[in-house]
């Protein structure tokens, strides 16, 4: 039950203010909690930013992490997503090696299969754009090894939780 | 109205009284708004001083604690200042003045990254990047420093934001969305509480800081009182319950009484109320009240189960949870354990071998007598601070001042100075070392200047004693830097220079004479240096990381 390697993803809802991400990782550094990824952007309503962080601890460290966000002032709500159920999605850019046109031919299979895309074309490489859960990226790039990648950016998770079953 | 006379109009509307400070470049426009503003100013001689005599003055009077201090070199030396308030939950603000907008981020003259630096060690901090914010900001910093669980706020206001223009106008109540504190405990969990107490053999109170900072000492007594239950302290919760009650059980932990900690470790319910739990009060954690139920009462919701497992977890102000305990006062039958703890402060008492020579503990226990336990103690850090907390006999909450969390040698001193000026009536004292003193010892000429009649008692062993103590007693006596035989100043001397009194004390005898005569000097400060056997060692105590159980040394 308290696995100190389990995976949690949390949102938090923030002060869209200059200085609050500082606050947010410095906690995490100053604690020692390690974040695996942590994303930011602006919500529906443009002072409130989301942050999507994904974090690894057993249940006493997030219970820590909780409270410990919940005392910044400018922490509006903490929410653990993966207590519920929820959807969540990253975004994946890689550069991929086209050596031959038999490898560009393979690789554009794989994007069709992965309903992935190719957003950018040169002679020698392929950009390609993936958005799925984790394990799905991870499979992509564990594929796209074989061709050889020169470049990977990835949002690192976001999530939200599903309002379907919420509804009466 | 200049942004300058807006901060200036603030203060005064959160009715601060004083500031202690230290002007510069970056903060000339506000001290010129407050030259004559009717504020008392309390130029300090280093701005560490200026933090540190804010905190004195917040802890002696529960009120905000203010101080001020230029950007770059004036800001970095309040740190110190500001983490020892943070660490013990102390409500300052801290005011810096920070570069020109403009120049902010180009490594001006006298920058640095002051709410960057503070981020960690401050409730809250901000930077000021215009005129209009001023009212807002010192609103809201008030605000939180004292609400919630008390901690420094730091605001950091650029030069030409303090030269701007922008009208006044003072909101009257603050709302923040994302800050809610909780005050009163939740109704199913105080029922359970006091079900759990019901049922208890053997309940012990631990008292910390938190219910001197929620002004709830009267409660606790009250409740203790009427359900008989005996109350240890931590060092913070000193003062908040009488050393001299019976159900008193002094302090626990590192060096806690040895009846404080023998019950800790055989409680059956532990009822913690505004503590926190620190490393130096649990000593080994997996050890620590092996049979005991946790009721974990405190303000701060990450206080609770972040150092040990708690049964009952109650958030709210300690003082409202206390008034939710004693309208429904728990049945409790503690006769056979008060006989069994009675039994124990008669066989471990917290004593001392006196001999000859003048002993610190000495010391302490007569100024103690001579003050009747009425005046405010502060301390410095170590083993003056040890001797003070077991050997004066406390009344009041707010008498108690020492930096706990920190350990911030050089605190007491300025802290004193600070709560001699919040608390004219009462004798301020200073219990110090011969090492710490000599932290802040530039603060004498504030004190002389502004003739503020704080009385430091320097118990002089020629040691960083605390340390030397440790060295004796676990790094096979080799004193690594701990030994300052011959190379201290004349500290009696040192005093006349700035203007102060001194005295010197070598001899048992002499002691009470002199103390009465030193603290009835009023004129400014004094200093009594008291020559004390260099080797004293605090006793009991359990080493760091060892289980409560595993103490050293009852009698000296």
């Amino acid at each position: 039950m308290s696995d100190k390697n389990q995976q949690h993803i949390i949102s938090v809802t923030v002060e869209n203010k200059s200085g609050v991400l500082a606050r947010i990782s410095g906690l995490f550094s100053a604690r020692g909690y390690n974040i695996d990824s942590l994303a930011v952007a602006e919500t529906e309503d443009p002072t409130v930013s989301r942050m999507s962080i994904v974090v690894r601890g057993d249940e006493k460290i997030l219970e820590q992490i909780y409270k410990q966000l919940n005392k910044l002032i400018d922490v509006i709500k903490v929410q653990d997503l993966t207590t519920e159920e929820h959807i969540e999605r990253e975004l994946v850019l890689l550069k991929v090696n086209t050596a031959s046109s038999n490898a560009r031919n393979e690789i554009v299979q794989l994007v069709n299969i992965f309903r992935a895309k190719i957003v950018d074309v040169s002679k020698k490489c392929l950009t390609i754009e993936l958005v799925g859960s984790k394990s799905k990226v991870d499979a992509m790039i564990d594929l796209m090894k074989g061709f050889g990648i020169r470049e990977i950016t990835r949002t690192g998770r976001i999530a939200i939780c599903r309002e379907a079953g919420k509804e009466k | 109205m200049t942004g300058a006379k807006i901060i200036v109009e603030c203060l005064k509307k959160e009715k601060v009284e004083v500031i202690f400070g230290y002007p510069g470049g970056a903060v000339l426009p506000l001290c010129d708004a407050l030259y004559d503003s009717g504020i008392r100013f309390i130029l300090t001689r280093h701005e560490q001083g200026a933090a540190h005599a804010a905190d004195g003055y917040a802890r002696a009077s529960g009120r905000i604690g203010v101080c001020l201090a230029t950007s770059g070199p004036g800001a970095t030396n309040l740190v110190t200042g500001i983490a020892t308030a943070y660490m013990d939950s102390i409500p300052i603000v801290a005011i810096t003045g920070q570069v020109a907008t403009h120049l902010i981020g180009n490594d001006a003259f006298q920058e640095v990254d002051i709410t960057g630096i503070t981020r960690p060690i401050t409730k809250h901090n901000y930077l000021l990047k215009s005129t209009a914010e001023i009212a807002r900001t010192f609103k809201e910093a008030f605000y939180i420093a004292k609400t919630g669980k008390p901690g420094p706020v730091l605001i950091d206001i650029p030069v030409d934001v303090q030269k701007g223009e922008s009208d006044f106008d003072y909101p009257d109540r603050v709302d923040i969305r994302s800050y809610k504190p909780v005050y009163n405990g939740h109704p199913v969990q105080i029922e359970r509480a006091l079900a759990m107490i019901e049922g208890s053999k053997k309940p012990v109170i631990l008292a910390g800081g938190g219910v001197i900072s929620a002004n709830a000492s009267e409660e606790l007594r009250t409740f203790a009182e009427k359900t008989k239950i005996p109350v240890a302290l931590t060092l913070m919760g000193l003062g908040s319950f009488p050393t001299e009650h019976p159900l008193h059980l002094g302090m626990v932990g590192m060096h806690g009484t040895m009846y404080g900690n023998n019950a800790i470790m055989e409680t059956d319910l532990l009822i913690a109320i505004g503590c926190r739990f620190d490393d130096r009060v649990t000593g080994k954690i997996s050890e620590f009240a092996p049979h005991a139920k946790i009721i974990h009462i405190d303000i701060d919701p990450a206080s609770i189960g972040k150092n040990v497992s708690v049964d009952i977890p109650i958030v709210g102000d300690v003082k409202n949870v206390l008034r939710q305990f004693i309208e429904n006062i728990p049945k409790t039958n503690t006769k056979e354990w008060i006989e069994k703890i009675t039994a124990w402060k008669e066989k471990y008492p917290l004593t001392y071998k006196n001999a000859d020579g003048l002993k610190p503990q000495f010391v302490v226990e007569t100024i103690s007598e001579i003050t009747k336990g009425e005046a405010i103690i502060a301390t410095e850090v170590g083993q003056n601070q040890m001797w003070a907390a077991h050997y004066y006999k406390f009344k009041h909450p707010r008498s108690f001042i020492s930096s706990g969390g920190l350990g911030t040698m050089g605190f007491g001193f300025p802290a004193a100075i600070g709560a001699q000026v919040a608390r004219k009536d009462k004798i301020v004292i200073d219990i110090a070392g011969d090492g710490s003193i000599q932290m802040n010892i530039q603060e004498l000429s504030t004190a002389v200047s502004e003739k503020i009649p704080v009385k430091v008692v320097i118990l002089n062993n020629c040691h960083l004693g605390m340390v030397r103590q440790w060295q004796e007693l676990f790094y096979s006596k080799r004193y690594a830097f701990t030994c300052l035989k011959g190379k201290q100043p004349d500290f009696v001397k040192l005093a006349e220079a700035y203007g102060a009194k001194g005295y010197r004390v070598s001899k048992k005898e002499e002691l009470k004479k002199t103390l009465m005569k030193a603290f009835e000097y009023n004129d400014g400060p004094v200093f009594v240096e008291c020559i004390v056997e260099p080797e004293e060692n605090v006793f009991p105590m359990v080493p760091a990381g060892a289980s409560l159980k595993e103490m050293i040394g009852g009698l000296a």
